[in-house]
């Protein structure tokens, strides 16, 4: 690892000013991704802004069907939350199945979003459930997040401090894990709101990152049930093929994970 | 450079380290606690499991500075007075280790499983939390074993491994 500066923000108007005076700052969360990254000298900031002591970033609220989550609040935090468990399950099956516990003791739900890994599980959450990126200087809808691989609508120094969504009436995510590193190698979440508007935002297969599947989105809306995917055609042209799988194999396991969603919403 | 100061297995511990120092190597180094391992540079082998302020977190991936004014338990912190720790004693009776390089980590992950899960600790889980823990040695049928006849011992789980 190249040499960095350290420093620890206690509150979200801090951190924005301690990375404004660095060369080359960096947010640091959890730490699960940037480590890594900069462990094989893939990144190599100047300073290190920590963001795990801002309180205002961390926790859960939840009141009637709106939801909140402080972008610095934990996968483990999000797994195990009742109150969310109570509205949105799915969104909590999805951080348990994130990584293994370790990672999830220390990776966020800001971090994992604001890196938009083409293989990461939140994404696809934030799109089907049409969720708001709130950052400490507006709010961004998720349709307009997510720009491409590893690329985001933030500016530099921006700072994710939540996202909100309000609950669906169903919804559930399934993926099929990378038997090596448990990151999506395709996962789709699937939502259904009580006006019968059906999202579907699938992971780990678009050569641009999470996208919307407009095909499965139209069957569910009609009739929501496993059996309204077996038609829908899955082009795989704007597939990712890579040495775990091809885009043919991708284009096949949207289906597949698409259908064990909606059975599990 | 910085200067950190941290409870370390019940003791304050302070110490001078660059700022990108890796806590496994502020822990291995700078207070002489070999028994945590670095198994891989990529945060998936689990040999540098610790606890951070009551839960696991591989310390490879986490800079010491990050643990600062934190309470951090080793392998070296479970034994009290001589007696091995339940889940130490679980893994020698039920041969849960080979070489025992991954051993440290997956005893500070058995303890943390543990601690969650309680009663509801059962075959399933302990394998599906393994997950960030690699064992070239044991094939952990052993390792699972030792862990669930821990977690039947420390009062946690349901049922014991015969
Ligand atoms: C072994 C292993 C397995 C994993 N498996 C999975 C998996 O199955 N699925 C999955 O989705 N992920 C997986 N991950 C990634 C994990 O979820 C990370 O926690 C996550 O991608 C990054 O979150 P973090 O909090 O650790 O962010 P960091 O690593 O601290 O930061 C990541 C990036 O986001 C920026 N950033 C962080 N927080 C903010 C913020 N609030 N505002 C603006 N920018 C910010 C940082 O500057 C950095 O560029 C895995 C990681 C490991 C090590
Ligand atoms: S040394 Fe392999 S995960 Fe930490
Ligand atoms: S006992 Fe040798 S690696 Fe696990």
């Amino acid at each position: 690892m190249y040499e960095t500066n350290y420093h620890r923000a206690s509150s979200v108007q801090e951190a924005v000013k301690l990375i404004s005076g660095a060369a080359e700052g960096k947010y640091l969360a959890g730490g699960m991704t940037l480590i890594a990254t900069m462990k094989q000298r893939l990144a190599a900031p100047s300073d290190l802004v920590d963001l795990r002591h801002i309180a205002e970033m961390k926790g859960i609220t939840v009141n009637g069907r709106s939801v909140r989550i402080g972008a610095a609040t934990t996968h483990h935090d999000v797994a195990s939350s009742v109150e969310l468990e109570a509205v949105c399950p799915a969104i909590c099956a999805l951080a348990s199945h994130i990584g293994d516990p370790h990672v999830r003791h220390m990776g966020t739900i800001g971090g994992s979003i604001a890196n938009n890994d083409p293989a990461a599980d939140y994404p696809a959450a934030m799109l089907a459930l049409d969720a708001t990126i709130v950052t400490n200087s507006r709010e961004i809808a998720a349709a307009d997040f997510f720009t491409g691989l590893f690329e985001t609508a933030l500016n530099d120094d921006e700072i994710i401090t939540a996202i909100a969504f309000e609950a669906p009436a169903k919804a559930a995510y399934r993926k099929f894990p990378n038997p090596a590193s448990r990151y999506a190698m395709t996962g789709v979440f699937v939502a259904r709101r009580d006006n019968g508007d059906v999202r579907v935002a699938v992971t780990g297969a678009g050569s641009n990152g999470v996208f919307r599947h407009q095909g499965m989105e139209s069957a569910l809306a009609g009739n929501w049930s496993p059996d309204a995917v077996g038609n829908v055609s899955v082009d795989a042209s704007d597939l990712m093929t890579d040495l775990h799988a091809s885009a043919a194999y991708r284009a096949n396991l949207i289906k597949v994970m698409t259908k064990r969603a909606v059975a599990a919403a | 450079m910085a200067k950190i100061t941290m409870t370390v297995n019940g003791r304050q511990v302070s110490g001078t380290c660059d700022d990108r120092t890796l806590l496994v190597h502020f822990i291995r180094e700078n207070l002489g606690l070999t028994g945590t391992h670095v198994g891989c540079d990529t945060s998936q082998c689990g040999a540098c499991v610790i606890h951070m302020d009551g839960l696991s977190v591989k310390s490879c991936s986490i800079l010491a500075v990050q643990a600062a004014g934190s309470s951090i338990t080793t392998i070296e912190g479970l034994a009290k007075d001589g007696e091995l720790h339940p889940v130490q004693a679980a893994f020698k009776a039920h041969h849960g280790l080979q070489c025992g390089f991954c051993t440290p980590g997956m005893v500070m992950t058995a303890v943390d499983m543990i601690a969650r899960h309680g009663s509801g600790l059962d075959e399933a889980t302990v394998r599906y939390e393994l997950e960030g823990n690699i064992c070239r040695c044991t094939g952990y049928h052993n390792i699972v074993k030792a862990i669930l006849a821990a977690a039947a011992e420390m009062g946690g789980a349901r049922q014991a491994a015969e």
